[in-house]
């Protein structure tokens, strides 16, 4: 048997997604962003709709994600990508939309457009990366910081009396009537990635039955702004950032 | 004969918008232009054309609507008054940054702040300089009547579309909420899918494996590339200047004195001109219909041969700084009068004034 043989398609298991373009990413080595967007990259390449995708990238980290998935895409102001996808979604109802926002972006000065986003009941899928800092910037305070976490503008610790305290988006949201699917995930283990890379699919599945707006929060590291080796942010996640931000499901209207 | 409807100027953009083929208008309710989202809902073209109506949670929302609907290669529009438009600049930068083709209506209040409700001319600078940040223009039209209303509504999409450039309509509250009759031209459809790819090949519309991806956006991280970028905005904004200034002119082919006037003051301002001629004076008068493009050519022209001229506008003097670089290397004196948070001169306050500037008894 020759390598050719072996290489035949019913014989992979395991490849770069066809939709990951060859650009160089700038995310920093232990960074979540690359692994989201490699489900990404799969989920919309398995369900074969590059061509009805359109995607919305935010001000932040991953501004750029426009460099990195072969499809159409719109780069927002800061906070304002699920107002892009709202018109876009209404005005091209065939499409699928998705944002794909961070905490500063989504849950700061964002926070109007998705609170009405998922008010209006908007069919179209949120990826929300969740590392409690502003990567971009240099690791100032996010609105999703744990108390005590220290940032750059934080440097003794999140202080309740001096900051205020986390803003958990994904158990507001889930408060209203117009979301459909909400999950929180991480993608820190090989096991954590599949679970992951699932609720992205059903997020996109559930965004073209027409039934509201699903969010995938994905508690991510920014071993960079963290200032931690990858590994150390990994466990460092795991055992603090999940105690605020724990993982699962928080709403699912299909699910009796 | 074409028909002719009885209404306000700001049921007119919505009608005019209805049967325009716009996709998309994204709005938030502000006096006084509520008119405008009002006759939408109550007209229902979803219905109808299936045109997009949405009621936005904020003015910063409604314009990024307009950027994502933009985005996708569709005739897409809001509009509001002054405090909305302060908050829509942001927007604006962007679109005008990834070069996108929009409709933004401006109804003037008094200002700063929260200001008056009453009519105003007071954004000038703010619309027509641009607004917000950033070196970028604005296609601006100034409207007079209710039909201008109406028929700015297809103008700005033509010129949107032909520069990929956000277009607006600087009106104010008198023509917003005063009613004539306006007449009816005939329906346009909203464009196919079809002939949005041909229209907008750079839209994001779903990448087939025919093309690159699109990619709409403002950002660029090299100092080079942005000024090439800066550079190619400006070729666009000086074709903008060659080719589409438009300006209507009363009574100046024989005028001694210039009056220079845009929007509802134009309308009281023709009653100036008869006035001054009732009484012996040859007064003119040119109104700009685009504020960008400025007509400085042709103020510049009238200029070299009238004694004085006058800028009168609803505000403390905004278009007058235009006038008078216009004017500069003639010795052509240029004045000014306005009244400001929400009042409106009259015909014979103005008069007075022109004489006072001219040392006319």
């Amino acid at each position: 048997m020759n390598i050719e043989d072996i290489k035949r398609p019913e014989n992979i298991v395991y490849k770069r997604p066809t939709l990951l373009t060859d650009t160089v990413m700038h995310y920093c080595p232990g960074c979540s962003h690359g692994t989201v967007h490699k489900l990404l990259a799969e989920v919309i390449d398995e369900m074969g709709i590059q061509d009805r995708t359109i995607g919305i990238s935010p001000v932040g980290c991953s501004v750029f994600a426009y460099n990195y998935i072969d499809i159409d895409w719109q780069e927002a102001a800061h906070g304002r990508a699920p107002a892009l996808a709202t018109a876009t979604k209404r005005l091209c109802p065939d499409k699928y939309v998705f944002t794909y926002q961070g905490d500063g972006d989504l849950a700061s000065i964002g926070t109007a457009e998705i609170i009405h986003a998922c008010a209006r009941g908007e069919n179209i899928v949120v990826i929300f990366i969740n590392n409690g800092i502003y990567g971009m910037t240099g690791g100032q305070m996010a609105p999703t910081t744990l108390l005590g976490m220290k940032t750059a503008t934080t440097p003794y610790g999140r202080d309740p009396k001096l900051n205020g305290f986390p803003l958990v988006v994904a158990d507001m949201i889930a408060h209203l009537d117009g979301t459909a699917f909400i999950t929180r995930q991480s993608v820190h283990t090989a096991a954590a990635a599949r679970k992951a890379k699932a609720a992205i699919r059903k997020a996109f599945e559930y965004s073209g039955k027409g039934i509201g707006l699903s969010f995938v929060e994905i508690v991510s590291t920014c071993n960079s702004g963290w200032k931690m080796s990858p590994v150390e942010a990994n466990k460092w996640m795991t055992e603090n950032m999940f105690a605020k931000y724990p993982i699962g499901d928080i709403k699912d209207i299909l699910k009796k | 004969m074409a028909e002719k409807i009885l209404m306000k100027g700001n049921e007119a953009i919505a009608i005019s918008a209805i049967r325009n083929g716009v996709d998309g208008y994204f709005g938030y309710p502000i006096t006084p232009q509520s008119e405008v989202m009002e006759t939408l809902m109550k007209e229902k073209p979803w219905e109808s054309t299936g045109m997009v109506v949405l009621q936005a949670e904020s003015e910063t929302s409604s314009i990024n609507m307009v950027y994502g609907g933009a985005s996708c290669g569709k005739k897409v529009m809001t509009s509001s008054s002054s405090p909305g438009i302060s908050l829509m600049c942001e927007g604006i930068s962007y679109i005008a940054g990834a070069e996108l083709p929009c409709l933004v209506v401006d109804v003037m209040r008094g200002g700063p702040g929260l200001g008056t409700i009453q009519p105003s001319q007071s954004d000038y600078t703010q619309v027509v300089k641009g607004g917000g940040h950033g070196d970028y223009r604005n296609i601006v039209l100034a409207p007079a009547s209710a039909q201008d209303m109406y028929d700015f509504v297809d103008l700005g999409f033509e010129l949107a579309f032909k520069y990929r450039n956000p277009a607006g309509i600087l009106a104010d509250g008198i023509i917003g909420q005063m009613m004539e009759k306006v007449e009816m031209h005939p329906v346009k459809p909203r464009r196919t899918a079809e002939e949005i790819l041909q229209v907008a090949p750079w839209a994001t519309t779903g990448k087939p494996s025919s093309r690159e991806r699109n990619i709409i956006t403002s950002l660029s991280l090299d100092s080079d590339i942005q000024e090439k970028f800066n550079q190619k905005l400006k070729e666009k904004y000086d074709l903008i200047r060659r080719n589409e200034v438009r300006y209507s002119e009363f009574q100046t082919e024989d005028a001694e004195y210039l009056l220079v006037a845009f929007g509802c003051a134009s309308r009281i301002c023709e009653a100036v001109v008869e006035e001054l001629r009732a009484e012996g004076i040859k007064a003119g008068l040119l109104r700009p219909i685009t504020l960008f493009p400025f007509p400085e050519n042709e103020i510049a022209a009238l200029a070299k041969r009238v004694k004085s001229i006058m800028s009168i506008e609803l505000n403390l003097g905004q278009m007058v700084e235009d006038i008078r670089l216009a004017a500069a290397g003639t010795s052509c004196p240029v004045g000014f009068y306005g009244r400001q948070g929400g009042n409106i001169f009259t015909p014979e306050e103005i008069v007075a004034e022109f004489k006072k500037f001219n040392n006319l008894k």
